[in-house]
C-alpha cells in the first residue's frame, strides 16, 4: 500500500513536471477537454432548470390532489372499457365529502367551452367549470378580488360566476367587474368575484382564462345529468398520507358504484405522479440525447490527449529508458504514462468547470436553475475516465518498449 | 565465487533480412570483488554482452547465471527486478532525468525497490556524500559538471548496493582529468568490496582493471589478468 502511494506520488511529479515542460502544449491539448467539460456541465445544468420548472409548474396544480375521473392519465389500457364506464356523478362526490375522513377538501369539476360576453365584448370558447365552494382550497387558489361562491350559492345553482385574471382584463379594463352581470353561452351570471393570476401549466392553456359557475346551475344549463361525466378532486389532508388518502376514496367509491368484490375498479383515480413519470420519461429522453451530443466533444477531447500522448511517449523514449534499466516494472510507466494523460484531463475538467459556473449564471437568467454539485463531481470524474481511457494505448506502448532500444534512443 | 557465470551464450539478431550473430558461444566467470574491463574494437559484440550481463536483454541460447540465480529465460518484470537489485548502470552519456534533482535521480531505484520514504532519503543521502556531492543534493543535473554528473550516476548506481557495477564507457564524454577522478573514485569503490565490470575500447581506462577480458567476433579472445595497473592518487579522487 505504501508502495503504491510512493509510485503515486512519483507518478504525479512526474506528470506535473510534464506539463509545465509542455506549458503550451498541455493548455492547448487540454482545451479540447476543457470545450467538452464546459458544454456538457451546461447542458446537465440546462436540464436541472427543465426540471425545476417542470416540478414548479406541477407544484401549481398541488401535488397532493387527486382526481378521481372516468379516464386515467397518461394513456388508456382497454379504450372500450373505459369509454363504456359509468360516468361519476353528484352522489358519488356528496359520499366522498361525507365519508373520507383523511381529505381535507373534496370539490366535484366538470368543463365546458362557452362564449362569454359582457356588453359588446366578446371571448370565444372560454373555459366554463362547474365547481362548489370547496373549490378554492382543493386547487389552492386566492380570491384576487371580491369572493368565491358560498355553499348556498353552489347548492342553490345561484346564477352566480368568479372569474379568471384575464377574463376580467379582456372584458373589464377600465371599470370593476364585481356585481356585472355577463353571458355565459347567452345565460346571465353575476360577477362575484375575481382570481389571482395563475399563468399557464407547461405552456398549455392559460389557466386564467376561466369561469366558474356552481356546478348544480352548471348542469342545468350547460350539460345533463347523464352527459360527460364528473371529476372529483380530493385534496388529502396530509400529502404524506396521500396513499392512505387514496385507498380511502376507491373503497367509498367502490361502494358508492356498488361494485362487487370481484369487479375491477371502473374509474381512475389520477394524481400527479403520472405527469411526473411521463415527464420523467420525455425529460430522460432529452437529458441522453443533449448529453450523449456534447459527450461527442468530450471524445474529440480525448482524441487529442492520445495524440499528445503518443508524442509525449516518443519524446520521451529516452527517460522510459533509463528508467527500466535502473527497475522500473511496466506497470510502472503504465501508471506514469496513465497519471499523466488523467492529470491533463483532471486540469481540463477543473479549467472547464471555472467557465461553465459564470455560463450557468446567464442560462439562470432564462431557465432559473443552479450548478448541481453532483454535475460538478460527475464531471471531475468523467475527465479523469477521459484521461485514462485516451491514455491508456500509448501508457501502453511505453511499457512495452525494450529497454535496450529505448536506452539508445537520440 | 563467481557471481557471474557465461556458459556458451549466443545472440542473434534480425537486421532487416540479414541475421547478425552478435555473440557466437561466449564463456566467461567473474568472480566476487573482481574489477574486470571487458575490452573490444566496434562491432566485437561487447554492447551485447554489456546489455545481457545488465540484464537489458536475453541471450538466444546459453546460459547466464547471476549469483547463482539463471537470469537467461526471466521475463520482462522479473528482470526488471533483477536490474533494480542486482545492477548498478553508469552509463557513458550519464543517463539522469535532466527535471529532476539530484537527491531524486539517485532515489529513483529505492522508490522502484519499494523502500519507503524515510529509509530512502536516508540511504540517497549516503550515497551522494559517498561520491563527494553533498552539498549539491538539491541541484538539477544541468547545474553539474560533466563529471559531477557522472558522480550522480554513479550514487544512483549504488544506493541498492548491488551486486556489480556496470560502467559503459564511464569517461567516453569527460576530459582526461575528469576521467582520471572518476576512474580513481572506481578504485575506491572496489577497494570497498564491490565488483566492477567497466566496457570500454580504451586501453588507457581498461588498465584500471585487475583483469581484461577482450572480445572479438562474439567471442572471447583473450582473458588477462593485469600486470602494472595505473592507480590514480587518492588525493584526485575525492576531490570532486
Amino acid at each position: 500500500m505504501r508502495h503504491f502511494l510512493d509510485e503515486l506520488k512519483e507518478g504525479l511529479s512526474i506528470a506535473f513536471g510534464a506539463i509545465r515542460a509542455n506549458k503550451m502544449r498541455s493548455v492547448l491539448t487540454t482545451l479540447g477537454i476543457v470545450i467538452g467539460i464546459v458544454s456538457v456541465t451546461l447542458m446537465g445544468t440546462a436540464i436541472e432548470g427543465l426540471n425545476r420548472a417542470f416540478n414548479k409548474s406541477i407544484a401549481a396544480i398541488g401535488a397532493d390532489v387527486l382526481y378521481v375521473q372516468k379516464w386515467p392519465w397518461g394513456g388508456g389500457q382497454n379504450w372500450w372499457e373505459i369509454r363504456n364506464r359509468r360516468d361519476i356523478n353528484m352522489q358519488q362526490a356528496r359520499a366522498i365529502e361525507k365519508n373520507a375522513e383523511t381529505a381535507k377538501s373534496v370539490s366535484p369539476l366538470n368543463s365546458t367551452a362557452r362564449n362569454v360576453q359582457f356588453g359588446r365584448k366578446l371571448i370565444e370558447n372560454a373555459i366554463v367549470l362547474g365547481t362548489d365552494e370547496d373549490f378554492l382550497e382543493t386547487s389552492n387558489v386566492n380570491v384576487a378580488l371580491g369572493r368565491f361562491m358560498t355553499s348556498l350559492e353552489a347548492n342553490g345553482g345561484r346564477p352566480v360566476c368568479v372569474i379568471g385574471s384575464e377574463i376580467s382584463e379582456n372584458l373589464f379594463p377600465s371599470e370593476s367587474p364585481l356585481g356585472k352581470v355577463i353571458k355565459l353561452g347567452g345565460y346571465p351570471y353575476r360577477v362575484l368575484g375575481v382570481l389571482e393570476r395563475q399563468g399557464s401549466f407547461l405552456g398549455m392553456a392559460s389557466l386564467d382564462n376561466r369561469v366558474y359557475v356552481p356546478i348544480s346551475r352548471f348542469f342545468k344549463e350547460f350539460r345533463s345529468m347523464h352527459g360527460g361525466g364528473l371529476s372529483i378532486m380530493v385534496k388529502a389532508a396530509n400529502l404524506s398520507e396521500l396513499e392512505e388518502t387514496k385507498e380511502e376514496v376507491r373503497g367509498i367509491l367502490r361502494k358508492a358504484r356498488k361494485l362487487s368484490p370481484k369487479q375491477q375498479d371502473d374509474f381512475a383515480i389520477n394524481q400527479q405522479e403520472i405527469f411526473v413519470n411521463f415527464f420523467n420519461q420525455i425529460g430522460g429522453v432529452i437529458a441522453a440525447v443533449g448529453l450523449f451530443i456534447t459527450g461527442l466533444s468530450l471524445f474529440v477531447g480525448g482524441i487529442g490527449i492520445m495524440n499528445i500522448m503518443f508524442v509525449s511517449v516518443t519524446e520521451r523514449t529516452k527517460e522510459i529508458g533509463i528508467r527500466k534499466a535502473i527497475g522500473a516494472p511496466r506497470r510502472s510507466i503504465l501508471f506514469q504514462f496513465l497519471m499523466e494523460a488523467a492529470s491533463l484531463c483532471l486540469m481540463g475538467g477543473i479549467i472547464g468547470i471555472i467557465i461553465a459556473f459564470p455560463l450557468s449564471l446567464i442560462i439562470d437568467q432564462v431557465l432559473p436553475t443552479a450548478m448541481p454539485v453532483s454535475i460538478v463531481v460527475i464531471a471531475l470524474l468523467v475527465s479523469i475516465l477521459v484521461g485514462v481511457i485516451s491514455g491508456f494505448l500509448p501508457a501502453y506502448r511505453a511499457s512495452r518498449m525494450d529497454p535496450v532500444d529505448a536506452l539508445r534512443y537520440e | 565465487m563467481a557471481i557471474i557465470k557465461f556458459v556458451n551464450i549466443t545472440k542473434m539478431y534480425q537486421m532487416g533480412a540479414e541475421e547478425v550473430h552478435a555473440l557466437q558461444g561466449l564463456n566467461v566467470e567473474i568472480n566476487k570483488n573482481e574489477y574486470v574491463a571487458i575490452m573490444g574494437p566496434s562491432g566485437s559484440g561487447k554492447s551485447t554482452l554489456m546489455n545481457i550481463i545488465g540484464c537489458l536483454d536475453t541471450p538466444t541460447s546459453g546460459l547466464y547465471e547471476l549469483n547463482s540465480v539463471n537470469v537467461s529465460e526471466m521475463n520482462d518484470n522479473q528482470l526488471a527486478k533483477i536490474r533494480n537489485k542486482e545492477i548498478g548502470f553508469v552509463f557513458q552519456t550519464f543517463n539522469l532525468l535532466a527535471r529532476s534533482n539530484v537527491l531524486h535521480n539517485v532515489e529513483l531505484p529505492l522508490i522502484y525497490g519499494g523502500v519507503n520514504s524515510s529509509e530512502r532519503k536516508k540511504l540517497a543521502k549516503e550515497a551522494i556524500d559517498r561520491v563527494g556531492l553533498g552539498d549539491r543534493s538539491l541541484h538539477k543535473p544541468n547545474e553539474l559538471s560533466g563529471g559531477q554528473r557522472q558522480r550522480v550516476a554513479i550514487a544512483r548506481a549504488l544506493v541498492t548496493r548491488p551486486s556489480i557495477l556496470l560502467a559503459d564507457e564511464p569517461t567516453g564524454n569527460l576530459d582526461s582529468k575528469t576521467g582520471d577522478e572518476i576512474m580513481g573514485l572506481f578504485d575506491i569503490l572496489h577497494r570497498e568490496g564491490n565488483t566492477i565490470i567497466l566496457v570500454t575500447h580504451e586501453a588507457d581506462i581498461a588498465a584500471h582493471a585487475h583483469r581484461i577480458v577482450h572480445i572479438r567476433d562474439g567471442k572471447v579472445e583473450r582473458d588477462e589478468k593485469v600486470a602494472n595497473r595505473r592507480v590514480v592518487q587518492h588525493s584526485a579522487a575525492v576531490s570532486a
